[in-house]
């Protein structure tokens, strides 16, 4: 079969101030009929910006320097915007990351699919919509008649995606470019919607581009790969050869980093040369900041603190924990419509353990997160705090002991970071908050020591969080929830939005921490292989209610629900690699 | 939706009762009204009789409860300057108010949309900066200065347009109209294009703002990859988008080009309530004073129940939500 795509020695440019960035040097790539091709690499690869490139819609003021696209026989980079656009939707078309984001949210799902239709074929609108009712049905939607005419804001995740599908392939088009398009979506959805792509893939004989950072879903349904590093292919061939048997060497140090079902790790794999510590950043220090004197004053705090309760009890525990949102304004007349977003949540965390908590979204992990935190308010239950009363919300006073020694890592180290405030004032914030240490020099010290506590230049103290990379503010987010020396963690999803070279660091800088420092930790994460690395118990939320509590290794090796199953079986397996 | 509005309507009364209160201080703390409707020579008993008659002896409740119900049935009272009834005064000046407000409103949305959508997609194009440098030194320049400016050009030194008054008009039932001659048209272009420039500039930048970040988001992107041609792409897909913010901002305006169209009423001495307002307060005419308030509170509400009841029309969202509860 003649290939339907050709990318020769392409190579694209994004002109700066600072001179000529190269995004993607001589990509050379090749897409059949009938066949997914995986783009896989870690953010700022290039992988976005080469489907850009095919469908022609480079953010501006990037373009394509050198190199052909051949498509069908064509050159696409010779094309002009008028007849590239006619092109667009009706032989090349793409599918987005966020079904949230990617449907126009005033308009109808049939008024999107009709005028798309009608776009590229001349028809009539009757016949554009029962087109795009047999499409929808084709799809997997149900109710189609009924449900055509609702908004996008109507539709579930995974049914909106469905809806982004049908209106990539509503015209027909040879090729798609899916960018991402189950990075948004549970791993339940996710399955059925890479099973879609599949079969359509199959059926209709279309070249899929498949993008992703995930290996597992590499693993699971593509047939050729290709490996993306800062704009150079690295590696390409048949899925099972590319992760089977990796000739590059930053291949196998990917597919190390990945967290996996079937092993457990002691330590992740570092894949890249730590950049950040380039010599001028490390020239900077401050005297006597180390590592070991941010340790030694970390640690200072919790030898006092285990003579006093020796007692094994739980760190933290929540018993019967309710909490329910109200729904809409209140009214008078009518009671307010509430939603229940944990009930019945009875759990224990004890002294020095991990206990990874799971969950579909809107399973109420962070909700739980927030309700042990004092961002939320329960409406029923009690909390301890080493078997002591833990108010909530509110009533739990500024200066309680456990505004202090519970901390939190939130998500996403893009916003849970003050910009207008430099790294130094970030971490020295919660020293001075909570009294930890008086002396200016001393809180200087700390700020230093603690930064390379977490493996990050001194120098870092000066600088502003827009000025690194998203592994390092969450090193940063670390530093921070550590300085107020706390007893108890809470990661909620610490990783989700990171790389994974970066989060095999970060993982492996919280499994370090946790050990030398005897941490409990709570560790929210929806990738069941990340838990399964980092937790020594496991808890699984569904809906807002408890389903399963287990040992990690009874979890993963047998669990007892039905749920918990279902949840392990779905997870993209990683079968090829070694 | 009928709960909806019902629930505005309610906040509504409340917040007209609270204006209404302070016109009511206004007109009963500010000075003594006896002492400024009668001359020096009034006896002390007169002037104990005239405020027995006005009932300012009655306890404060009483009175503003009469001053609400008066003002509910339409009852305004009478000015103290004219002696005419305030009712009278204010709606034989609304008319010129109103349609000053209304053409120069449009103006601005005519001129200002389609310049804020050419302008966020030509960026950086020579046309799009010339639009907006010039909008900005209309925004920069205070209103009367663009007023003047205007009658020296086109009134005196080209001799095109009439410089103030509203020209010939045409009563429909109590409504004054100068929509309906030539002249009226002639003397309402240099009021409302002054009043509108201010309104322009906002309106473009804020729709040229809107449109950039919408024409950044995925389903814009998306509708892109499709092949969407470009005329729906910016107007259907786009612009849809940026009109919740566009509309609050155009009705909070609204409001305010009614409201405080005094300083452009004063220099083109257009018959309008900006201008009754004025005079009012030179001779401290307390009574019109407080209904003036009053009905541009009224105005205000108004104005602002509609643009609620426009984001039901544009957005399927607020719909799903409110049905709901």
């Amino acid at each position: 079969m003649s290939e339907l795509l050709n990318i020769n020695d392409m190579s694209v440019k994004f002109p700066t101030r600072f001179g000529e960035y190269t995004a993607l040097d001589s990509i050379d790539l090749a897409v059949k009929a009938g066949e997914i091709h995986g783009l896989v690499g870690e953010s700022g690869a290039g992988k976005s910006t080469l489907g850009a490139a095919v469908i022609g819609l480079l953010p501006s003021p990037g373009y394509i320097s050198s190199g052909k696209i051949d498509f069908s026989g064509k050159d696409l980079t010779r094309l002009d915007q008028q007849s590239y656009h006619r092109l667009r939707g009706s032989r090349i078309s793409m599918i987005f990351q966020d079904p949230q984001t990617s449907l126009n949210p005033l308009l109808t799902v049939a008024t999107q699919l009709v005028e798309t239709i009608r776009q590229h074929s001349d028809i009539n609108p009757l016949d554009a919509r029962s087109r795009a009712i047999a499409l929808l049905e084709e799809i997997g939607l149900y109710d189609v008649e009924q449900r055509i005419d609702d908004y996008p804001h109507q539709f579930s995740g995974g049914m909106r995606q469905r809806v982004v599908i049908a209106l990539a392939l509503c015209t027909d088009p040879e090729l798609i470019i899916a960018d991402e398009p189950t990075t948004a979506l549970d791993v339940s959805v996710q399955k059925q919607i890479l099973e879609l792509i599949r079969t359509l893939c199959t059926e209709r004989q279309l070249g899929i581009i498949l993008i992703t950072h995930d290996i597992g879903v590499i693993n699971e349904i593509t047939d050729h790969v290709t490996v993306l590093r800062s704009g150079r292919v690295i590696e390409t061939g048949t899925t099972g050869d590319v992760l089977g048997n990796p000739s590059d060497e930053y291949t196998k140090a990917l597919m190390a980093a990945v967290p996996r079902l079937d092993k457990r790790l002691d330590r992740f794999k570092n894949i890249v040369a730590e950049d950040l510590l380039d010599s001028e950043d490390n020239s900077w220090r401050l005297p006597s900041a180390s590592a070991e004197f941010a340790s030694q004053w970390l640690l200072a705090e919790h030898q006092r603190e285990d003579s006093r309760s020796s007692d094994a009890g739980p760190v933290v525990s929540v018993e019967h924990l309710d909490v329910t949102f109200a729904r809409g304004q209140p009214s008078w007349i009518k009671t307010r419509a509430n939603f229940k977003a944990l009930s019945d949540i009875t759990l224990a965390v004890r002294p020095g353990e991990i206990l990874g908590v799971v969950g579909e979204s809107g399973s109420g992990k962070s909700t739980l997160a927030k309700a042990i935190v004092g961002l939320v308010s329960p409406s029923a239950g009690t909390m301890t705090f080493r078997g002591e009363h833990l108010p909530p919300r509110l009533k739990r006073h500024r200066n309680h002991v456990a505004r202090r020694q519970i901390q939190m890592v939130f998500q996403d180290p893009y916003s849970s970071l003050n910009n207008r405030k430099s790294v130094e004032q970030i971490i020295s914030e919660p020293i001075r908050f909570y009294g930890l240490a008086n002396d200016e020099k001393l809180i200087r010290k700390l700020v230093a020591s603690v930064l390379e506590l977490v493996e990050m230049p001194q120098r870092a103290m000066l600088k502003y969080p827009h000025q690194f990379s998203g592994g390092q503010r969450q090193r940063i987010a670390v530093a921070r929830a550590l300085v107020a020396r706390p007893e108890f963690l809470i990661c909620d999803e610490p990783t989700s939005a990171l790389d994974v070279s970066i989060q095999a660091q970060i993982l492996n800088l919280l499994k370090d921490l946790q050990q030398i420092y005897g941490l409990s930790i709570l560790f929210i994460s929806h990738n069941l292989a990340v838990i399964w690395q980092m937790a020594d118990r496991v808890v699984v939320l569904k809906q807002g209610e408890l389903v399963e509590t287990a040992e990690t290794e009874q979890f993963f090796r047998a669990p007892s629900q039905p749920y918990s199953q279902m949840l392990l079986s779905e997870t993209p397996s990683l079968e090829l690699i070694q | 939706m009928l709960s909806f509005i019902f629930r505005r309507l309610l906040q509504s009364v409340f917040v007209l009762l609270a204006v209404s209160l302070i016109a009511f201080s206004l007109f009963r703390f500010v000075g003594d009204p006896v002492a400024q409707m009668v001359g020096q020579e009034t006896s002390i008993e007169d002037q104990e009789k005239l405020r027995e008659r006005l009932g300012l002896n009655d306890p404060i409740t009483t009175q503003y409860a009469r001053f609400v119900g008066n003002l509910s049935k339409g009852e305004f009272g009478f000015s103290y300057r004219t002696r005419q009834p305030v009712s009278e005064m204010i709606i034989s000046r609304m008319a010129a108010t109103l349609e000053l407000g209304t053409v120069s409103l449009l103006i601005s949305l005519l001129v200002g949309i389609p310049a804020g959508i050419y302008t966020a997609l030509k960026r950086g194009g020579v046309l799009a900066n010339v639009l907006l440098v010039t909008t900005l030194i209309g925004i920069s320049v205070p209103t009367f200065v663009i007023g003047i400016f205007l009658i020296y050009l086109f009134g005196v030194e080209l001799g095109w347009l009439p410089t103030f008054g509203r020209g010939e008009t045409v009563p429909i039932g109590w409504w004054q109209t100068s929509f309906l001659t030539l002249d009226g048209w002639r003397s309402l272009l240099l009021p409302a294009i002054t009043l509108g420039v201010f309104q322009l500039t906002l309106t473009m930048r804020l729709v040229r703002a809107e449109m950039q970040d919408v024409l950044k988001t995925d389903y814009i992107k998306f509708a892109m990859a499709r092949g969407i041609n470009y005329r729906s792409l910016y107007l259907n897909h786009a612009f849809r988008n940026t009109l919740v913010p566009v509309i609050t901002i155009i009705g909070l305006q609204l409001g305010g080009i009614i409201a405080f169209s005094i300083v452009t009423e004063s220099v083109f001495q257009w018959p309008g309530m900006g201008l009754l307002f004025l005079d009012s307060i030179r001779y401290v005419d307390i009574p019109v004073m407080s209904v003036y308030l009053v009905v541009i509170a009224l105005m205000f509400v108004a104005i602002n129940l509609l643009v609620d009841i426009l984001y039901f029309a544009i957005d399927p969202r607020v719909r799903l939500h409110s049905a709901h509860e």
